[in-house]
């Protein structure tokens, strides 16, 4: 077996492991069942809710906050980071702010963001927003700051002009960055969505979790939790092996 | 030996000097005629601003004053057409495999499809790279890596060729077997080649002609006629005549490498 499949399957076996203790933690007793339901039960939970129109509904309604948000803090990420990084000026007054960002709690801004936009999605989406962005802004100046100087030299000892500079030469150099910008700005747009939901919306995954924790409806609460923690690890996992598949291409895997 | 016709590349009165609060001159004046399917070869101290000669006369730089002229044309602005230029760093794009890269220039002028895999096959072949052609430049060699720049270079027939320290990353035995390849390709295509590089030895074989350039602001000190035969390989370095070019080269440069230390 080779190191890395042993790797894997170290993983794998390690989080095997874990779910079965907790499992038989809940069974005998160990761990309330009144605090932590077994993992099978959650499971079946799981299942269930997701059977119910209710359920569908919030998920399809922070699947499609955190699209948006996560649509938004890319494409706003990438364009900010390509003209910051044509500014150096600029650049350099914003440098300490970008390095700053996420000491701010962002969830403080989510009064003047209900007065901006009004009791509905937007606000949640632009949480999302503002947590994912800089991600993406950073990623962007940090991969074109890594393209070889020498790679640019190429591109004029082929007469390139400027566009198609960037398209087949600065834009395929920065990509592993940029791909790193967009896990970061997934990641932290769920994050920011569903965390916004529990405390600011009347719906959604964030919302109906905080809704069954109040109510002392464990069931739904886990469920939901676990589905929560596979989509995030699922959507993850996907753009790692998207990834993963960019860079053994390029050899470095 | 030398082609029949001069004047392939000319410099008259090249000077660059790189501006700001202190400026730099970093070379010149320069004059020089390089002369069609020459093989002449750049040695001077760190920092002499060789690599700047490269760049005003591959037109990546503009000079400061004098003129240049590749075929008759001035050079001004952009790399003129049917120049090559070799970079002493890895230059290969590491998202393309080795065919891709090489076909990279061809693929920009629009060429039709058959002509780019033929000269693809062929520079490929050339450098000794069949078994590697669908490898990634990462799953290279240093030495393969800067085969695959050449190639892709080749491929384009320029009728100049610059290479700035095209080996300076390389081992010594991997060094002369890459100046074999040099010279083939040199004698295969007919080009006019200036190499630059810090290496003596590697000047001395290569090389019809050596300038040896003072330190900054570079100027050419000596002009050393190799007076080597075209079909030359890395074998004459046994030879006695490459002892004393060798030598010749460096009692020309010494003093100006310890001025460039900051000795004396």
């Amino acid at each position: 077996m080779s190191r890395a499949a042993r790797i894997v399957w170290t993983r794998w076996a390690t989080g095997l492991s874990a779910v079965l203790l907790l499992e038989l933690a809940c069974r005998t007793g160990l761990v309330p069942k009144l605090a932590v339901l077994p993992p099978s039960e959650m499971i079946t939970a799981m299942i269930a809710l997701l059977q119910t129109d209710e359920v569908l509904g919030n998920v399809a309604q922070t699947f499609s906050t955190v699209a948006l948000a996560f649509a938004a803090a890319v494409a706003a990420g990438f364009t900010f980071g390509t003209l910051l990084h044509g500014l150096p000026r600029a650049r350099r007054a914003i440098d300490p702010l970008l390095a700053s960002y996420y000491s701010v709690p962002i969830f403080v801004f989510y009064p003047l963001l209900v007065a901006l936009f009004g009791l509905n999605i937007l606000p949640l989406v632009a949480i999302g927003f503002l947590a994912a962005a800089p991600a993406m802004l950073i990623a962007t100046l940090l991969g074109l700051d890594r393209v070889p100087h020498v790679l640019l030299r190429v591109a004029r000892m082929h007469r390139l002009g400027w566009g198609r500079t960037a398209i087949l030469v600065i834009l395929p150099a920065a990509l592993p960055n940029l791909f790193q910008g967009i896990k970061l700005s997934l990641a932290y747009a769920f994050i920011g969505v569903i965390a916004g939901e529990f405390i600011l919306s009347s719906g959604g995954l964030g919302y109906s979790i905080a809704f069954a924790y109040e109510s002392f409806d464990n069931r739904t609460m886990y469920g939901l939790m676990l589905f929560v923690l596979l989509s995030a690890v699922l959507s993850n996992a996907l753009l790692s092996s998207w990834e993963g598949r960019l860079q053994r291409r390029r050899g470095r895997a | 030996m030398r082609g029949e016709t001069s004047g392939h590349a000319v410099l008259r009165g090249v000077t660059r000097v790189y501006p700001g609060a202190n400026p730099v001159h970093a070379l010149g004046p320069i004059d020089l005629d390089l002369a069609t399917g020459e093989f002449f070869s750049v040695v001077g101290p760190s920092g002499c601003g060789k690599s700047t000669l490269l760049d005003v006369l591959a037109g990546l730089n503009p000079p400061s004053s004098g003129t240049i002229t590749f075929e008759g044309n001035p050079v001004a602005g952009e790399v003129p057409d049917g120049v090559g230029v070799v970079f002493q760093e890895d230059a290969s794009f590491p998202w393309l495999t080795v065919r891709d890269n090489v076909a990279f220039g061809l693929r920009r002028i629009g060429m039709d499809g058959a002509e780019i895999a033929r000269r693809v096959d062929y520079a490929i072949g050339f450098m000794g790279l069949k078994d590697f052609a669908s490898s990634y430049p990462a799953q290279l060699s240093g030495g393969m890596r800067q085969r695959v720049c050449i190639a892709r270079t080749l491929v384009l027939q320029p009728r100049l060729i610059l290479l700035d320290e095209p080996f300076g990353a390389l081992d010594q035995q991997t060094r002369l077997l890459m100046g074999d390849e040099l010279l083939r390709l040199w004698r295969e295509t007919g080009a006019t080649i200036l190499l630059i590089t810090h290496a003596l030895d590697e000047a001395a074989m290569l090389s019809d002609r050596v300038g040896v350039m003072s330190s900054r602001p570079g100027r050419f000190i000596d002009l050393v006629d190799t007076g080597w035969t075209r079909d030359r390989d890395s074998r004459i370095v046994s030879e006695a005549a490459f002892g004393v070019i060798t030598a010749r080269l460096w009692s020309s440069l010494r003093t100006e490498s310890m001025k460039a230390m900051g000795r004396t």
